[in-house]
């Protein structure tokens, strides 16, 4: 903890002592991504790092009252390099690391031997398994997992009485494995899944969705509701509308489960997305959101227990104190057997909040928030015990 | 009887003035760009006032002459004149007033500036703002002391009640509390200040000469969840002997013995409970259900709710205005 001349004559003026120099680490490894056939939503190149930067601000402000001084260090690594020295580099400039990276780059750089003794942040990626067999004990999650999302659409259907649904799935891993996890949710929460196509069309959908879709859609014969597995957006929005029956969309296009989105603004939320859009010239995505929350959560332990060493702050995250006020209603706090941040999930359409999960009438013996996602009776995680 | 009412409202709605029954409540309006007018007498609204875009804080000069309301969208503090119900003119305020408070010398304004984490200091009379002061992020409740010597600002994000000396207008001291703190208020002769944690679910209770923490007070509702149970707005009653405080999303008002800091009791309300003032003699509360879009009038002395007001969308602040 270096004593700087402002940070002390700051604390001396502010009434604290001692002054605390923190510095974060953002680790960003480049993703392969597919072309998609819209071109309506570009990538941006800030995603995640934008969040980062928003809770940077947030931290300094609250700093200046206690003598904080607080930096973000950026790491960041191309498609196709080994991230093991950027890693490195980062584990030596900082004791926390929030990481967006696809998850067997994150498993990776969280075995490395300089991870020891580190805080790990998962902003980037929802594989359930991270957060399962796979969990690491210097590893937290504050992007919601797959599970928590389908899980949340599964409690609306119940909710909605669409219990009997039909699925289109993508042919890309991560559109297949969404619809592993909404499997899992459908039969978590008692829904029939009587159908699921897998979508193999490479004509260009902008043309033709409205002879294809239809056709595509009719043998599903009668259903409540279709869920679309698109995680990376590319066919999905051209089932809206085109489907045989008029049936609800639902998943990866229509309603949608994400960390968050354009139109949460309730709960005080709206305040944190100006912000956000004042400064970075675009809408909070769920992984800014994700990297807001870890910096911040960093940010709220630090100040409560007045330490910025990995052991205490993870303990003190961990631990029953720890809260954070995440514009979603009520507190988030981390799980204590997974390392995953509690959290509401809002249900949205691009133009407003539909619901917001867990939704009223399920229950659970800790916190209905635990009816998202991998409960501890049954998570396979032990490096937390 | 139902014809004297009638006739009030015709009254009131076409401009001509309004039959002073009773004294009034108040209700700013955030979603509809109004203020709701509550005859205290009838428990009926009597008027509804178009202002500015947001309106959020409301308050009375000491006199009741003028109407002070922050219209968040519209960047200013609106100052009306409660007969007519005209806007007489705007005050500077900075960027997204929130909320505010009224300095006992009837002229400074203390004004949290939400997107700015700055509080702003406007008079009344020469129009201008006198300081501005960098305070935490979203700030939000405001409370002067009787002796008019400490202002405080809560700020959201910041967690924290910031200690403003008027005379400087600069920060002497800057106290944490729990998350998203919203509301302040200096009690028992300005010896107390009491601040709500709208996300902690606490009241944090500080000594005034030293600020330190006194205590804790925590709320627990029966069938609510401890993350639904959200204290925001609160005031006292006659003599500063207990406080009723507005518990959000968990729908109802607690009343809190000030003395022992225990809660005595917890009254159902409409939906999301936020702000609230009381009637002339402190017999009535009324407090503002944000979601439900109403008012709950409470009977102070048998604690029950008696009626609820419909009001306009997402009621927000209420303030007390004497007839007579």
């Amino acid at each position: 903890m270096k004593k700087t001349i402002t940070g002390l004559m700051l604390s001396l003026w502010a009434g604290f002592a001692p002054a605390q120099d923190v510095t974060v680490a953002w680790l960003e490894i480049a993703r392969d991504v597919p072309p998609t056939l819209s071109n309506l939503d570009p990538i941006p190149d800030d995603l995640g790092h934008a969040g980062v930067m928003t809770a940077l601000a947030d931290n300094q402000t609250t700093g200046r009252f206690l003598g904080q001084a607080w930096q973000v260090e950026a790491h960041r690594v191309a498609l196709g390099e080994d991230p093991g020295p950027a890693a490195e580099a980062a584990f030596a400039a900082a004791d926390f690391v929030i990481v967006d990276a696809p998850a067997e780059a994150l498993l990776s750089i969280a075995a490395l031997d300089g991870a020891a003794g580190k805080l790990l942040y998962n902003s980037g990626a929802g594989e359930p398994a991270l957060r399962d067999d796979l969990c690491r004990a210097n590893l937290l999650h504050t992007l919601p997992s797959t599970a928590m999302r389908t899980d949340a659409l599964a409690q609306f259907l119940v909710r909605k009485r669409w219990d009997d649904v039909v699925m289109v799935a993508g042919g890309h891993p991560g559109d297949q494995a969404y619809a592993a996890a909404m499997e899992r949710s459908l039969a978590k929460f008692g829904l029939r899944l009587s159908a699921r196509k897998e979508w193999r069309f490479d004509a260009d959908m902008r043309r033709n969705a409205a002879q294809e879709v239809p056709l595509f859609t009719q043998d599903f014969g009668q259903y409540d509701a279709l869920i679309v597995a698109d995680e990376l957006h590319d066919f999905g929005r051209y089932i809206l509308f085109n489907t045989w029956e008029a049936r609800p969309v639902i998943g990866s296009e229509g309603l949608q489960a994400e960390a968050w989105g354009p139109a949460v603004e309730q709960w005080g939320a709206a305040q944190l997305q100006s912000r956000f859009e004042e400064a970075h010239g675009r809408r909070m995505q769920p992984r800014d959101y994700a990297a807001w929350a870890a910096l911040r959560a960093i940010g709220e332990a630090v100040t409560r227990t007045k330490a910025a060493d990995a052991a205490t702050v993870r303990s003190y995250l961990l631990g029953p104190d720890f809260e954070l006020a995440g514009f979603k209603g009520r507190p988030l706090t981390f799980r204590g057997w997974n390392g995953q941040l509690r959290q509401p999930i809002p249900l949205l359409h691009p133009r407003a909040l539909v619901a917001s999960a867990p939704l009223e009438g399920f229950l659970h013996q800790r916190t209905e928030l635990d009816t998202l996602g991998i409960d501890a009776p049954e998570t396979r995680c032990t490096a937390f015990d | 009887m139902i014809r004297i009412t009638a006739l009030t409202l015709l009254l009131a709605t076409s401009g001509l003035g309004h039959g002073a029954l009773g004294d009034e409540i108040w209700v700013s309006n955030e979603k509809d760009d109004t203020i709701s007018v509550i005859d205290i007498e009838t428990l009926e609204v009597v008027r509804t006032l178009d202002v500015g875009e947001r309106p959020r804080g409301i308050t009375f000069s000491k006199d009741y002459s003028v109407l002070y309301v922050c219209a968040s969208d519209s960047d200013t503090v609106q100052v009306i004149d409660p007969e007519s119900g005209r806007v007489l003119h705007e005050l500077p305020s900075g960027e997204d007033p929130e909320q505010f408070v009224l300095h006992p010398d009837d002229r400074h304004l203390y004004i949290a500036n939400e997107d700015d984490a700055i509080t702003t200091v406007v008079d009344t009379e020469t129009r201008r703002v006198v300081a501005q002061i960098d305070v935490g992020i979203e700030p939000e409740g405001m409370a002067v002391s009787p002796d008019g010597k400490i202002a405080i600002t809560t700020s959201e994000t910041t967690n924290m009640a910031h200690w403003i000396d008027t005379e400087s207008q600069s920060l002497f001291a800057n106290t944490l509390v729990d998350s998203r703190p919203r509301h302040a208020e200096f009690i028992k002769e300005g010896t107390e200040l009491w601040v709500s944690s709208e996300i902690g679910g606490t009241i944090t209770v500080f000594d005034v000469a030293t600020q330190a923490e006194i205590t804790k007070i925590d709320f627990a509702v029966d069938g609510v969840h401890p993350d639904r149970v959200q204290p925001v707005g609160f005031e006292m009653t006659k003599g500063d002997t207990h406080a009723y405080v507005a518990l959000g999303p968990s729908n109802h008002v607690a009343v809190v013995n000030a003395d022992t800091y225990e809660v005595e009791d917890y009254i159902l309300v409409g939906r999301r409970v936020w702000h609230m003032d009381f009637n002339a003699d402190r017999s009535l509360v009324f407090t503002t259900n944000g979601v439900s879009g109403d008012v709950t009038v409470i009977d102070v002395a048998s604690r029950k709710p008696i009626k609820s007001i419909k009001v306009g969308r997402f009621p927000w602040g209420a303030a007390f205005r004497p007839t007579s």
